[in-house]
Protein backbone atom coordinates (compact mmCIF):
# COMPACT_ATOMS: atom_id res chain seq x y z
CA UNK A 1 0.00 0.00 0.00
CA UNK A 2 1.56 3.29 -1.11
CA UNK A 3 0.39 6.25 0.91
CA UNK A 4 1.20 9.66 -0.65
CA UNK A 5 3.93 10.18 1.95
CA UNK A 6 5.60 6.91 0.95
CA UNK A 7 5.60 8.01 -2.67
CA UNK A 8 7.44 11.22 -1.84
CA UNK A 9 9.88 9.39 0.42
CA UNK A 10 10.65 6.92 -2.39
CA UNK A 11 11.30 9.75 -4.86
CA UNK A 12 13.55 11.38 -2.30
CA UNK A 13 15.47 8.14 -1.65
CA UNK A 14 15.93 7.61 -5.39
CA UNK A 15 17.15 11.19 -5.84
CA UNK A 16 19.62 10.75 -2.97
CA UNK A 17 20.93 7.48 -4.45
CA UNK A 18 21.35 9.08 -7.91
CA UNK A 19 23.22 12.03 -6.38
CA UNK A 20 25.45 9.74 -4.31
CA UNK A 21 26.20 7.50 -7.29
CA UNK A 22 27.08 10.51 -9.43
CA UNK A 23 29.27 12.11 -6.76
CA UNK A 24 31.17 8.84 -6.32
CA UNK A 25 31.61 7.91 -9.99
CA UNK A 26 32.00 11.11 -12.02
CA UNK A 27 35.48 12.52 -12.64
CA UNK A 28 34.69 16.20 -13.07
CA UNK A 29 34.81 18.16 -9.80
CA UNK A 30 31.84 20.28 -10.98
CA UNK A 31 29.70 17.17 -11.37
CA UNK A 32 30.70 15.95 -7.92
CA UNK A 33 29.31 19.25 -6.60
CA UNK A 34 26.13 18.71 -8.65
CA UNK A 35 25.72 15.30 -7.03
CA UNK A 36 26.00 16.90 -3.58
CA UNK A 37 23.34 19.48 -4.56
CA UNK A 38 21.04 16.62 -5.59
CA UNK A 39 21.50 14.92 -2.21
CA UNK A 40 20.68 18.20 -0.42
CA UNK A 41 17.52 18.54 -2.51
CA UNK A 42 16.47 15.00 -1.62
CA UNK A 43 16.70 15.96 2.05
CA UNK A 44 14.63 19.10 1.39
CA UNK A 45 11.91 17.04 -0.30
CA UNK A 46 11.78 14.81 2.78
CA UNK A 47 11.34 17.84 5.06
CA UNK A 48 8.47 19.21 2.98
CA UNK A 49 6.76 15.81 2.68
CA UNK A 50 6.91 15.24 6.44
CA UNK A 51 5.66 18.80 7.06
CA UNK A 52 2.69 18.21 4.73
CA UNK A 53 1.68 14.82 6.14
CA UNK A 54 3.05 15.11 9.68
CA UNK A 55 1.05 15.72 12.84
CA UNK A 56 1.73 19.46 13.42
CA UNK A 57 1.84 21.33 10.10
CA UNK A 58 0.80 24.63 11.68
CA UNK A 59 4.21 24.92 13.38
CA UNK A 60 5.85 25.42 9.91
CA UNK A 61 9.05 23.73 11.14
CA UNK A 62 9.64 21.78 7.94
CA UNK A 63 9.11 24.78 5.67
CA UNK A 64 11.44 27.01 7.67
CA UNK A 65 14.11 24.32 7.87
CA UNK A 66 14.01 23.99 4.08
CA UNK A 67 14.28 27.76 3.61
CA UNK A 68 17.40 27.86 5.78
CA UNK A 69 18.76 24.75 4.07
CA UNK A 70 18.33 26.35 0.62
CA UNK A 71 20.20 29.45 1.79
CA UNK A 72 23.07 27.34 3.12
CA UNK A 73 23.16 25.20 -0.05
CA UNK A 74 23.43 28.35 -2.16
CA UNK A 75 26.36 29.56 -0.05
CA UNK A 76 27.97 26.13 -0.33
CA UNK A 77 27.62 26.11 -4.13
CA UNK A 78 29.18 29.57 -4.42
CA UNK A 79 32.19 28.72 -2.26
CA UNK A 80 32.57 25.26 -3.84
CA UNK A 81 32.62 26.59 -7.39
CA UNK A 82 35.06 29.35 -6.37
CA UNK A 83 37.32 26.63 -4.93
CA UNK A 84 37.08 24.68 -8.20
CA UNK A 85 38.09 27.85 -10.07
CA UNK A 86 41.10 28.36 -7.80
CA UNK A 87 42.16 24.71 -8.08
CA UNK A 88 41.71 24.80 -11.86
CA UNK A 89 43.91 27.88 -12.18
CA UNK A 90 46.60 26.08 -10.21
CA UNK A 91 46.41 22.54 -11.60
CA UNK A 92 44.84 23.21 -15.06
CA UNK A 93 42.35 20.38 -14.59
CA UNK A 94 39.10 19.62 -12.78
CA UNK A 95 39.61 15.85 -12.90
CA UNK A 96 39.29 14.61 -9.33
CA UNK A 97 41.48 11.59 -10.14
CA UNK A 98 44.45 13.84 -10.85
CA UNK A 99 43.89 16.24 -7.94
CA UNK A 100 45.54 14.01 -5.37
CA UNK A 101 48.14 16.31 -3.81
CA UNK A 102 47.57 18.80 -1.00
CA UNK A 103 50.92 20.45 -1.72
CA UNK A 104 51.24 22.68 -4.76
CA UNK B 1 -0.72 8.44 -6.72
CA UNK B 2 -2.21 11.32 -8.67
CA UNK B 3 -1.25 12.15 -12.24
CA UNK B 4 0.58 15.43 -11.43
CA UNK B 5 2.68 13.66 -8.82
CA UNK B 6 3.69 10.94 -11.29
CA UNK B 7 4.57 13.43 -14.03
CA UNK B 8 6.60 15.69 -11.70
CA UNK B 9 8.36 12.73 -10.10
CA UNK B 10 9.34 11.37 -13.53
CA UNK B 11 10.59 14.86 -14.51
CA UNK B 12 12.72 15.16 -11.36
CA UNK B 13 14.15 11.64 -11.52
CA UNK B 14 14.82 11.78 -15.27
CA UNK B 15 16.53 15.16 -14.87
CA UNK B 16 18.69 13.89 -12.03
CA UNK B 17 19.64 10.73 -13.93
CA UNK B 18 20.55 12.73 -17.04
CA UNK B 19 22.55 15.23 -14.95
CA UNK B 20 24.63 12.41 -13.54
CA UNK B 21 25.08 10.31 -16.70
CA UNK B 22 25.40 12.64 -19.73
CA UNK B 23 28.92 13.12 -21.08
CA UNK B 24 28.91 16.84 -21.92
CA UNK B 25 29.02 19.08 -18.84
CA UNK B 26 26.69 21.75 -20.26
CA UNK B 27 24.05 19.12 -20.96
CA UNK B 28 24.41 17.97 -17.35
CA UNK B 29 23.79 21.52 -16.10
CA UNK B 30 20.64 21.87 -18.25
CA UNK B 31 19.34 18.48 -17.09
CA UNK B 32 19.94 19.66 -13.52
CA UNK B 33 17.70 22.67 -14.21
CA UNK B 34 14.96 20.28 -15.41
CA UNK B 35 15.35 18.25 -12.22
CA UNK B 36 15.05 21.37 -10.04
CA UNK B 37 11.92 22.51 -11.90
CA UNK B 38 10.39 19.08 -11.28
CA UNK B 39 11.25 19.35 -7.59
CA UNK B 40 9.70 22.82 -7.42
CA UNK B 41 6.54 21.34 -8.93
CA UNK B 42 6.57 18.64 -6.26
CA UNK B 43 6.80 21.34 -3.56
CA UNK B 44 3.83 23.16 -5.09
CA UNK B 45 2.01 19.82 -5.19
CA UNK B 46 2.69 19.51 -1.45
CA UNK B 47 1.06 22.91 -0.76
CA UNK B 48 4.38 24.61 0.00
CA UNK B 49 4.02 27.47 -2.49
CA UNK B 50 6.71 29.68 -1.00
CA UNK B 51 9.32 26.92 -0.98
CA UNK B 52 8.46 25.95 -4.57
CA UNK B 53 8.98 29.50 -5.80
CA UNK B 54 12.17 29.90 -3.75
CA UNK B 55 13.41 26.63 -5.29
CA UNK B 56 12.93 28.04 -8.80
CA UNK B 57 14.47 31.42 -7.88
CA UNK B 58 17.50 30.12 -6.01
CA UNK B 59 18.27 26.82 -7.71
CA UNK B 60 17.18 27.30 -11.32
CA UNK B 61 17.93 31.01 -11.29
CA UNK B 62 21.18 31.12 -9.36
CA UNK B 63 22.84 27.76 -8.67
CA UNK B 64 22.45 26.33 -12.19
CA UNK B 65 23.66 29.60 -13.72
CA UNK B 66 26.63 29.54 -11.34
CA UNK B 67 27.42 25.98 -12.46
CA UNK B 68 27.15 26.99 -16.12
CA UNK B 69 29.62 29.82 -15.47
CA UNK B 70 31.99 27.45 -13.69
CA UNK B 71 31.82 25.12 -16.72
CA UNK B 72 32.49 28.02 -19.09
CA UNK B 73 35.49 29.23 -17.08
CA UNK B 74 37.22 25.84 -16.93
CA UNK B 75 38.57 24.00 -19.93
CA UNK B 76 37.34 20.46 -19.91
CA UNK B 77 38.48 17.97 -22.46
CA UNK B 78 36.31 14.89 -22.66
CA UNK B 79 37.31 13.17 -19.47
CA UNK B 80 37.52 9.43 -19.93
CA UNK B 81 35.03 7.47 -17.88
CA UNK B 82 36.01 6.43 -14.40
CA UNK B 83 37.80 3.09 -14.14
CA UNK B 84 35.35 0.24 -14.01
CA UNK B 85 36.39 -0.78 -10.50
CA UNK B 86 35.65 2.67 -9.06
CA UNK B 87 32.44 2.88 -11.05
CA UNK B 88 31.16 -0.49 -9.86
CA UNK B 89 32.08 0.34 -6.26
CA UNK B 90 30.31 3.72 -6.43
CA UNK B 91 27.18 2.34 -8.05
CA UNK B 92 27.16 -0.54 -5.55
CA UNK B 93 27.34 1.85 -2.60
CA UNK B 94 24.53 4.03 -3.96
CA UNK B 95 22.34 0.99 -4.75
CA UNK B 96 22.94 -0.28 -1.22
CA UNK B 97 21.96 3.13 0.24
CA UNK B 98 18.81 3.19 -1.89
CA UNK B 99 17.87 -0.35 -0.83
CA UNK B 100 18.31 0.59 2.84
CA UNK B 101 16.25 3.78 2.48
CA UNK B 102 13.49 1.98 0.54
CA UNK B 103 13.36 -0.72 3.19
CA UNK B 104 13.11 1.91 5.93
CA UNK B 105 10.31 3.72 4.07
CA UNK B 106 8.23 0.58 3.52
CA UNK B 107 8.88 -0.78 7.02
CA UNK B 108 8.23 2.35 9.04
CA UNK B 109 6.76 5.13 6.91
CA UNK B 110 3.09 4.21 7.14
CA UNK B 111 2.46 5.55 10.65
CA UNK B 112 0.94 8.74 9.31
CA UNK B 113 0.41 10.03 5.84
CA UNK B 114 -3.29 9.57 5.21
CA UNK B 115 -3.98 12.92 6.88
CA UNK B 116 -6.95 14.60 5.29
CA UNK B 117 -6.00 18.11 6.37
CA UNK B 118 -4.56 20.52 3.83
CA UNK B 119 -1.97 22.53 5.75
CA UNK B 120 -1.29 25.99 4.40
CA UNK B 121 2.03 27.79 4.62
CA UNK B 122 0.87 31.34 4.04
CA UNK B 123 3.73 33.71 3.26
CA UNK B 124 2.47 35.99 6.05
CA UNK B 125 2.87 33.18 8.60
CA UNK B 126 6.33 32.31 7.28
CA UNK B 127 7.35 35.96 7.53
CA UNK B 128 6.14 36.37 11.09
CA UNK B 129 7.78 33.09 12.12
CA UNK B 130 11.08 34.27 10.58
CA UNK B 131 10.83 37.59 12.41
CA UNK B 132 9.76 36.22 15.78
CA UNK B 133 10.61 32.63 16.62
CA UNK B 134 13.43 32.13 14.11
CA UNK B 135 14.99 35.58 14.18
CA UNK B 136 18.34 34.37 15.57
CA UNK B 137 18.81 31.67 12.86
CA UNK B 138 17.84 34.30 10.29
CA UNK B 139 20.59 36.62 11.51
CA UNK B 140 23.09 33.76 11.49
CA UNK B 141 22.13 32.86 7.91
CA UNK B 142 22.61 36.50 6.94
CA UNK B 143 26.09 36.43 8.44
CA UNK B 144 26.84 33.12 6.70
CA UNK B 145 25.75 34.47 3.31
CA UNK B 146 27.91 37.57 3.78
CA UNK B 147 30.88 35.40 4.70
CA UNK B 148 30.23 33.11 1.72
CA UNK B 149 30.00 36.11 -0.62
CA UNK B 150 33.31 37.57 0.56
CA UNK B 151 34.95 34.15 0.80
CA UNK B 152 33.95 33.14 -2.74
CA UNK B 153 35.37 36.38 -4.16
CA UNK B 154 38.60 36.05 -2.17
CA UNK B 155 39.10 32.41 -3.14
CA UNK B 156 38.39 32.93 -6.85
CA UNK B 157 40.43 36.13 -7.08
CA UNK B 158 43.57 36.09 -9.22
CA UNK B 159 46.63 35.51 -7.05
CA UNK B 160 49.17 38.31 -7.06
CA UNK B 161 52.49 37.29 -8.50
CA UNK B 162 54.49 38.74 -5.61
CA UNK B 163 57.65 36.70 -6.08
Amino acid sequence: MMTPLNGFLFISALLFAIGLGGALTRRSAILVLVGIELMLNAANLNFIAFWRYGPHPEALTGVLFVIFSIAIAAAEAAVGLALIQAVYRHAKTTDVNELDAMKG
Amino acid sequence: MTAPFVILAILAIAGATAAMTLRKLVHCALALAVCFVGLAGLYLNLNAQFVGLVQILVYVGAVVILIVFAILLTRHDELPAQTSRTRIAGLGVSALVFALLAWAVTAGGAKFGAAGTQPEAAIKDIGSALMQRYVLPLEVVGLLLTAALIGAVVIAMEEKKSK
